[in-house]
């Protein structure tokens, strides 16, 4: 017994950044080019064991997320190449006058797998069940900029005043109109997001069972119901409404909690997509797969955050020189093999009015970094914190940081990373970080505010957002409003790009990397498309024999 | 032999009962926020937290969760997961998978490791001895990863005998982690068969049998074997035990869908309930199999008796 704990306890720590690796995420896709007409076959992809059950509001997580979103097709649907919405969904228009009104205006003919329609209804119940929050949906969050959101919010141990949400109104059978709290321009592109697809009738009878077999509106359909730690397959759904149907007759969820094990497979020809590849096996797999290797750049970012109100880092000049002294490339090339992009903006450049030349303070300037610090007086001979939480294979690239704030700054590094999630997020929620630390972020739409709001506006503060550096600036709170009210895309980028300028004043957070995701195929099935959220677009996919 | 057994069965109500607190308070006591943590970088609407937490009992003191916890349990409710599903849907999923592999691991270490010890044992010196002294170093010396990898990369990618991973080719699918689980025991058994099998042999009566001219299998199946098997089956017992629980390793490598690394992440998540559920039947296996172990000692050896 004894000695069996102990090789468990050993292998643990090496299994547990594989683990962490493959389980966080957020992002939704659906759609595609289509390939050669005909098709038919079966294909297996890779997934980690989903965490949370088949339910659209309550799948945070990329491994669900992979399969709800093979399972259902939203409002809009975001274009491979440019991550932009395209109206290949369930919605004809989404339209507004003052971007706070919008008007829905559905697809007549779709159906959900058991026959019933889609409808107005299917949207806004489903919403308003996603909000309310007793139910303890996942994906709750998406909705509180819809008015009445706070009235679905329990008070401590009580229930809710309301159970729908005040801005949501069917008008007719394909038309719904929704009523936001504030003026936001982009929210057309954030409802192809997992949290806003529909539900039937059936979800509301018995929401237990509809989340091992769940029922959607999507190319493919559930015929069986998922079973835990071993997955789920799918089959062509022949009424499916959309354009891009699926080519092949079914896809066979696998679930691995070893990603190595599952490119074994891949290697043996077992198994046919893997999404994203095991660290040691990113520098051989280009090589060994050739065209079947699919590189696709990530929205995503991660960060160095300052805790603005640690008075060390209180200056944005210390903290432009902190950046300053970081070299972005050689990190990545010597720790992640390049697969991370140098970030050069507070955006990823996935989305529309990214600029690569936004952050100048992301170029590796010693002079000018120990000029900078110099002048704020700041105290070398105190050693920095740098925080990262345990488990997510954070450690070596931090520790890259730390080498060269020593090299090129000369202060002493400490580094601080053992906690978990758990006692980290907690933590960092109660501004306890004395020093640096790791943020990272995934988008949740393609859009530039996802970027920007959810990480520096006031409105984002502990414990309601992510905003954990505690930066505050009226004036960017400003900007980013002028951005959501503004009448057209191009005019809230512009507005939303003096919003990052002026972070880029301020700088509560080092931009470091994008990520690059890698994933394989076999050479059973061709037209793979990893889109820019690391979802496989499972419909478009063909099977060669 | 009846009322030994009850009474064993008997006490084994204390111990899961200590057991199932002892675990419970040490995952309570395990720090941070479960709840902050379910959705990392991006927080779960108050509401929504406030709503689990309540839902867990986790705002409640250590002593209140744990009788709350007990009061379901009678009522047969192992209570759920963070996201709602059943422990006991968990349990019923996994205990199958589990047990076939427990299962294939005890008949690999039970029969090659015997076969192995007896040989050797009987011809101490020869070849086949030093073979066996020399392949159990090796195992026992090499972690149950690397086997893993190794045989999986070797004889499940490479030649193609065995599944290199998951469970859809039934019985098959366990021989391979079924092998590499059982490893470690098996050098052991190998090991331990040899000596007690060796040290017997020495003994004054075996000469006694040996000079009334018994034949050489009744001397070694009769007088020799029967007692020098109590260690191994105290072993081997105790170790079915330790091939259900810690199965975590091979479960990973394989991707054998099985217990041990379901309460393997349920402990990273800090989800009391499964941990608790889990690990309560691993000890329940335990004493189970321990007092299967104290039944045959009665078996192997005249000598003992519970009466």
């Amino acid at each position: 017994m004894k000695l069996t704990k102990r090789r468990g306890a050993f292998v643990a720590t090496a299994l547990s950044a594989a683990l962490v690796l493959s389980a966080c995420g957020g992002g939704d896709d659906e759609g595609g080019d289509g390939g050669s007409a005909s098709g038919g076959g079966e294909f297996s992809i890779y997934i980690g064991d989903p965490e949370n059950p088949l339910i659209p509001g309550n799948t945070t997580e990329t491994e669900g997320g992979q399969v709800v979103d093979t399972l259902w097709t939203g409002l809009v649907t975001y274009d491979h190449e440019t991550s932009e919405a395209t109206f290949d969904g369930v919605a004809e228009s989404i339209e507004s006058d003052d971007q706070t009104t919008w008007t829905v205006t559905l697809k007549d003919g779709w159906t959900f797998h058991d026959g019933t329609p889609v409808n107005a209804e299917s949207f806004v119940n489903a919403w308003n069940w996603n909000a309310y929050s007793p139910n303890a949906a996942g994906n709750s969050y998406f909705f509180a900029n819809i008015e009445g959101y706070d009235e679905l919010q329990a008070e401590e141990g009580g229930t809710p005043a309301a159970d729908a949400m005040s801005g949501l109104t069917v008008v007719d059978d394909l038309t719904f109109e929704v009523k936001l709290s504030a003026p936001y321009a982009q929210w057309p592109t954030t409802v192809g997001y997992t949290a806003f697809f529909p539900l039937p009738e059936a979800f509301f009878d018995d929401p237990e069972a509809f989340g091992s077999q769940p029922i959607g509106n999507g190319p493919f359909q559930a015929e069986e119901p998922f079973i835990e730690g071993q997955g789920i397959t799918l089959t062509k759904f022949e009424d499916y409404a959309g354009e891009d149907e699926a080519q092949a007759d079914a896809v066979r969820y696998v679930v691995y909690t070893e990603l190595n094990t599952a490119y074994t497979d891949l290697q043996g020809g077992t198994l046919d997509i893997v999404d994203t590849l095991p660290p040691d096996a990113i520098a051989s797999a280009e090589g060994e797969f050739g065209d079947r290797y699919i590189e696709t750049a990530q929205g995503d970012i991660t960060s160095l955050g300052f805790p603005t109100y640690d008075e060390r880092f209180a200056d944005p000049n210390v903290r432009k020189a902190f950046s300053m002294a970081i070299d972005r490339q050689s990190i990545s090339d010597a720790i992640f093999n390049g697969t991370r992009t140098p970030a050069t903006s507070y955006v990823s450049p996935v989305v529309d009015g990214y600029r690569d030349d936004a952050c100048e303070a992301c170029e590796l300037d010693v002079d000018e970094a120990n000029r900078l610090l110099d002048e704020a007086g700041f105290d070398r001979t105190q050693p920095v914190d740098l925080w990262f939480n345990a488990g997510g294979g954070h450690e070596e690239w931090m520790q890259a940081v730390g080498n060269q704030i020593r090299t090129n700054l000369g202060v002493e590094y400490q580094l601080r990373g053992d906690l978990q999630f758990a006692e980290y997020l907690p933590l960092q929620d109660a501004q306890g970080m004395t020093g640096p630390f790791r943020s990272g972020w995934i988008m949740d739409y393609p859009v530039m505010e996802n970027f920007l709001g959810p990480l520096y506006s006031t409105a984002a503060l502990p414990p309601a957002g992510s905003n954990v550096t505690f930066y505050s600036n009226p004036e960017f709170d400003a900007a980013l409003e002028a951005g959501n009210s503004a009448a057209s895309i191009d005019e809230a980028i512009t507005a939303y790009q003096e919003a990052e300028d002026i972070l880029l004043e301020d700088f509560p957070a080092a931009p470091l990397f994008y990520r690059l995701n890698q994933g394989a195929h076999s050479e059973r099935v061709s037209n793979v498309i990893i889109n820019a959220f690391g979802r496989i677009d499972a419909a478009a996919v063909t099977v060669n024999d | 032999m009846g009322r030994f057994v009850a009474r064993r069965l008997l006490l084994t109500i204390p111990v899961l009962i200590g057991a199932t607190f002892l675990i419970f308070a040490m995952v309570y006591a395990l720090p941070g926020d479960p709840i902050r943590a379910l959705a990392g970088d991006r927080p779960l609407a108050p509401a929504v937290q406030a709503q689990l937490a309540d839902e867990f009992n986790l705002n409640d003191p250590l002593w209140l969760q744990y009788v709350k916890y007990v009061g379901d349990l009678v009522q047969g409710d192992f209570g759920t997961d963070f996201s709602g599903r059943p422990v006991s849907d968990t349990i019923e999923q996994r205990l199958p998978v589990t047990a076939k592999l427990a299962l294939a691991a005890v008949i690999f270490e039970a029969v090659i490791g015997l076969i192995a010890g007896i040989l050797a044992g009987i011809r101490r010196g020869s070849w086949f001895d030093n073979l066996v002294l020399v392949s159990t170093t090796l195992i026992v010396s090499v972690p149950v990863f690397v086997l893993g990898f190794i045989a999986q990369y070797v004889l499940g990618l490479k030649f193609g005998w065995f599944p290199t991973s998951g469970i859809g080719d039934g019985w098959y699918s366990y021989v391979l982690p079924g092998l590499v689980l059982a490893s470690l025991s098996l050098a052991y058994v190998a090991r331990l068969t040899r000596t007690s099998l060796a040290e017997n042999l020495r003994q004054d009566y075996v000469r006694t049998a040996r000079a009334k001219g018994l034949k050489p299998s009744v001397v070694i199946g009769k007088h020799t074997l029967r007692n020098s098997l109590i260690p191994v089956v105290t072993f081997i017992g105790a170790d079915i035990g330790a091939l259900m629980g810690g199965a975590i390793v091979t479960e990973s490598i394989f991707n054998i869908p099985g217990l041990g690394r379901a309460v393997y992440d349920a402990v990273l998540r800090q989800e009391g309930a499964v941990v608790v559920g889990i690990v309560t039947l691993f000890v329940f296996f335990y004493i189970f199999f321990n007092l299967v172990v104290d039944v045959l000692y009665a078996l192997l050896d005249p000598r003992i008796r519970y009466d």
